[in-house]
């Protein structure tokens, strides 16, 4: 990445399409301070394109922070500081001159408690699209049907597009978030604890969605559900606090290799459930 | 023991209830009876002469229609400049401003704002408005300066009505790469508009019943005609009222009671419109 | 944490020690019924088989009923597994001795043509190597679990001998190819004992380290 590839790229600082081989996404010695607190400390991994990557670890190890880093959505709090590399295709997301609405349109959020907007199901897919400058009707008529088609939602949903997003079930309203951030066509899907608010069978139907998504985008969940980890994940990646309160990273590997056979003594006990 | 245990309970449950039912109705009550008061002494003077006609003998016949109308003038004057300027400081306020101590200056003041006597915002709208700016004794004049009195009110509704709307709203537009403005363009305002919506109207109702900041600003008892341009002085309820009440010797009493009644009946309306305002949006 | 658990997969690993413990005496009984012509204790030992055929069921059932209940992972998840394999190695041991138990009944009281002297050995080294696995599986000691599959080629050896002198006897002697035969099979079920107890061995393996080797491969 060099000061050509910047300047060549789109005004947002980020190059037009995706040129570096393996990692989408990339830290490197990332430390995360809420003011004086480090709240993520020394992490380094690497996320592949188009792979399914689980967070896992006890509550308050960092992990929903160290997920906002790739969005920049640690931005919104006034005393959040960012050192060391946080990589998007290969450039820096930090550093000044990046456009960050720009950046999460390409990385898209899917948050714990289903947030669908209080306009009509249609209203809230096209909202996106339209904010970005979409006016034409039937330009965003195929796009709200192909995002809740790929939403798994388009079905149940197609008869009913100018109800209000809040009068459908709470798993219908996730995969309606689900939607809403397809529809501004990403490349990174960030979910921070999607199913935790749903009941059993919802949870099973957006893990299948996931697997679906993950051949088209790439995905970045984090869970407190070491089993759905386990089921949906290609790489999982176990945080934990260390005597600071500060998250680190205690061991990063294939899904099937983590729960079958660790490395680490502390992911053998927290996976087994000796601790947590 | 069990049984007096129970007992005394009961006793002390239904001795509050006795005391929360009274209090409501020592609140109730008196407003009730105004308003019968009012209505019946006033009721003989409404008619459809009184609410379209001019006065007539310094007052003692004829209509209100200029008061009704200027005191219409004077509320939309009011909205006009002060829900803008509201809105807009509520946005910076919850949305950009900082938590530091600019900030905790700037609402402190807010809430100074509302508590400055009227007639000191008068004497405000006096200096500023009528002299310096040189805009003379106006409808204008006196629109700016009921807006400066009612912008504590719309920039405190506007701004908690912007920070009642659920961050959750905000992350998920920001989420999808919306910019912040867009976000409380599309998102944040729609959602806060009735709560911003019912600030407005009630500083429109409380506008239509100064007195005191009118008075030095422009209002007049006896004008020719309606008024033709915002430079025009007008006439206005409150001051009506409070010059044939008092200073008009000969006034038929129910002439009193009817400018008292319609000037209550303006400002009941409001607030029933904002009650209508607040039902429609819990109900979606 | 998880106090339940842990007594269950307690409780699970020493039900597989005990049914390790009634094979291995399985081995060495019906070797002391052949040699004693003892043909009430090799009947004894047939209808004790059918004990150790329940405790497999038994401790399969228990594993199954674990995986779903408590969804172990990791090390526990390669211990259930690994048991779920062991204790079918362990069956068909019990099954071989049954077998040698067998033939002590069908050899009944017929002259015996050489005294047994490699076989009773092969019995030892049998039991020894499974009591190690045992020992093995309990401590989840990779050295001793490698060992005991270098160990198999002594048994492996003593069954080349054996062969070849029972041949050799059936050479010189037709008379004696029916009570050679017999003591051949013998052989051969303690060979894929010993065989079976280094199965068992890999799976120790891999409850220790989480990989699957093939230890011991035939020298052919």
């Amino acid at each position: 990445m060099n000061i050509a590839d910047l300047v060549n790229s789109n005004s947002a600082g980020l190059p037009a399409s995706s040129t570096t081989p393996g990692g989408k996404l990339r830290l490197e010695g990332v430390n995360l301070y809420y003011g004086s607190f480090r709240a993520v400390k020394d992490i380094s991994l690497d996320i592949a394109t188009c792979s399914i990557t689980a967070i896992i670890g006890p509550s308050g190890c960092g992990k929903s922070s160290m997920l906002r880093l790739f969005n920049r959505m640690n931005d919104l709090i006034p005393s959040a500081r960012v050192e060391g590399l946080v990589e998007f295709d290969g450039v820096d997301i930090y550093q000044p001159g990046v456009d960050v609405v720009e950046l999460r349109k390409r990385v898209g959020m899917v948050f714990q408690k289903p947030n669908p907007f209080p306009m009509s199901i249609y209203d809230n897919v096209a909202f996106g699209p339209r904010r970005h400058g979409i006016r034409n009707r039937r330009a965003l008529d195929e796009i709200v049907e192909k995002s809740l088609g790929q939403a798994a939602l388009w079905d149940e949903v197609k008869d009913k597009l100018d109800q209000s997003g809040l009068s459908i079930s709470g798993g219908q309203q996730q995969r309606l978030c689900i939607a809403r951030v397809l529809a501004v066509e990403p490349e990174v899907i960030l979910m921070d604890e999607p199913c935790s608010a749903l009941d059993p069978i919802a949870t099973l139907k957006i893990e299948d969605l996931m697997r679906t998504l993950a051949s088209t985008y790439t995905i970045v969940i984090v869970t407190h559900n070491m089993q759905q980890a386990a089921r949906v994940s290609d790489m999982t990646a176990f945080l934990m606090v260390d005597e600071d309160r500060a998250g680190t990273l205690v061991e990063y590997g294939v899904t099937s290799e983590i729960f079958t056979n660790p490395k680490n003594q502390k992911t053998e006990d927290y996976i087994t459930g000796r601790f947590g | 023991m069990a049984g007096s245990n129970i007992k005394s309970r009961y006793l002390t449950q239904k001795t509050a209830m006795v005391l929360l039912v009274t209090a409501t109705l020592l609140v109730v009550v008196p407003i009730i009876l105004i308003i019968i008061y009012m209505i019946a002494n006033g009721y003989s003077a409404l008619s459809w002469d009184f609410l379209t006609q001019p006065p007539a003998q310094a007052g003692k016949a004829g209509g209100i229609l200029p008061a009704i109308i200027g005191t219409i003038y004077l509320m939309l004057g009011t909205i006009i400049f002060a829900l803008p300027v509201g809105v807009t400081a509520g946005i910076y306020l919850s949305e950009y401003a900082r938590n530091n101590w600019v900030t905790r200056l700037v609402n402190m003041a807010i809430i100074n704002l509302a508590g400055v006597p009227s007639i000191v915002f008068g004497l405000f709208g006096l200096g500023v408005f009528v002299m310096t700016l040189n805009l003379g004794m106006s409808l204008i004049a006196a629109s700016l300066t009921l807006a400066a009195q009612a912008l504590a009110m719309t920039i405190t509704t506007s701004r908690e009505a912007i920070t009642a709307v659920p961050k959750e709203y905000r992350e998920g537009s920001l989420a999808i790469g919306v910019s912040r403005w867009q976000t409380i363009r599309y998102v944040v305002l729609p959602q806060a508009s009735p709560g911003i919506l019912t600030g407005a109207i009630l500083a429109m109702s409380r506008a239509a019943g100064e007195t005191a900041p009118i008075i030095v600003v422009g209002a007049a008892f006896l004008v020719g005609g309606l008024p033709g341009s915002p430079f025009d002085r007008f006439m206005a309820l409150p001051y009506h009222l409070y010059t044939v009440s008092a200073h008009i010797p000969g006034m038929p009493a129910d002439i009193k009671w009817g400018v008292a009644l319609v000037l209550i009946a303006m400002v009941l309306f409001f607030n029933i419109l904002v009650t209508l305002v607040r039902f429609k949006s819990r109900k979606r | 944490m998880r106090k339940n658990y842990e007594r269950s997969l307690r409780a699970l690993q020493d039900e597989v020690l005990v049914m390790g413990s009634m094979v291995e005496k399985s081995i060495l009984r019906s070797m002391e019924a052949l040699k004693n012509r003892d043909l009430e204790l090799a009947r004894q030992i047939i209808a004790e088989d059918s004990a150790i055929n329940q405790k497999r069921f038994d401790i399969e059932e228990q594993c199954v009923e674990l995986i779903a209940t408590q969804q172990p992972m990791a090390g526990d998840l390669r211990v259930i597994i690994a048991i779920l394999n062991m204790v079918v190695d362990l069956e068909r041991i019990g099954d071989h001795a049954e077998g040698v138990a067998k033939i002590a009944i069908m050899i009944g009281d017929e002259p015996p043509i050489k005294p047994l002297i490699d076989l009773p050995r092969m019995a030892e080294k049998a039991s020894q190597m499974l009591r190690e696995a045992l020992d093995a599986f309990m401590r989840r000691d990779v050295v001793l679990a490698k060992k005991i599959c270098d160990d198999d080629e002594e048994v492996d050896n003593l069954y080349n001998q054996v062969f070849r002198e029972l041949l050799l006897i059936m050479a010189e002697n037709p008379r004696t190819i029916g009570r050679a035969t017999r003591l051949i099979w013998v052989a051969h079920n303690l060979e894929r004992s010993a065989d079976r107890i280094t199965n068992i061995c890999e799976r120790v393996v891999f409850i220790a380290t989480g990989h699957m080797e093939d230890i011991g491969a035939s020298k052919y």
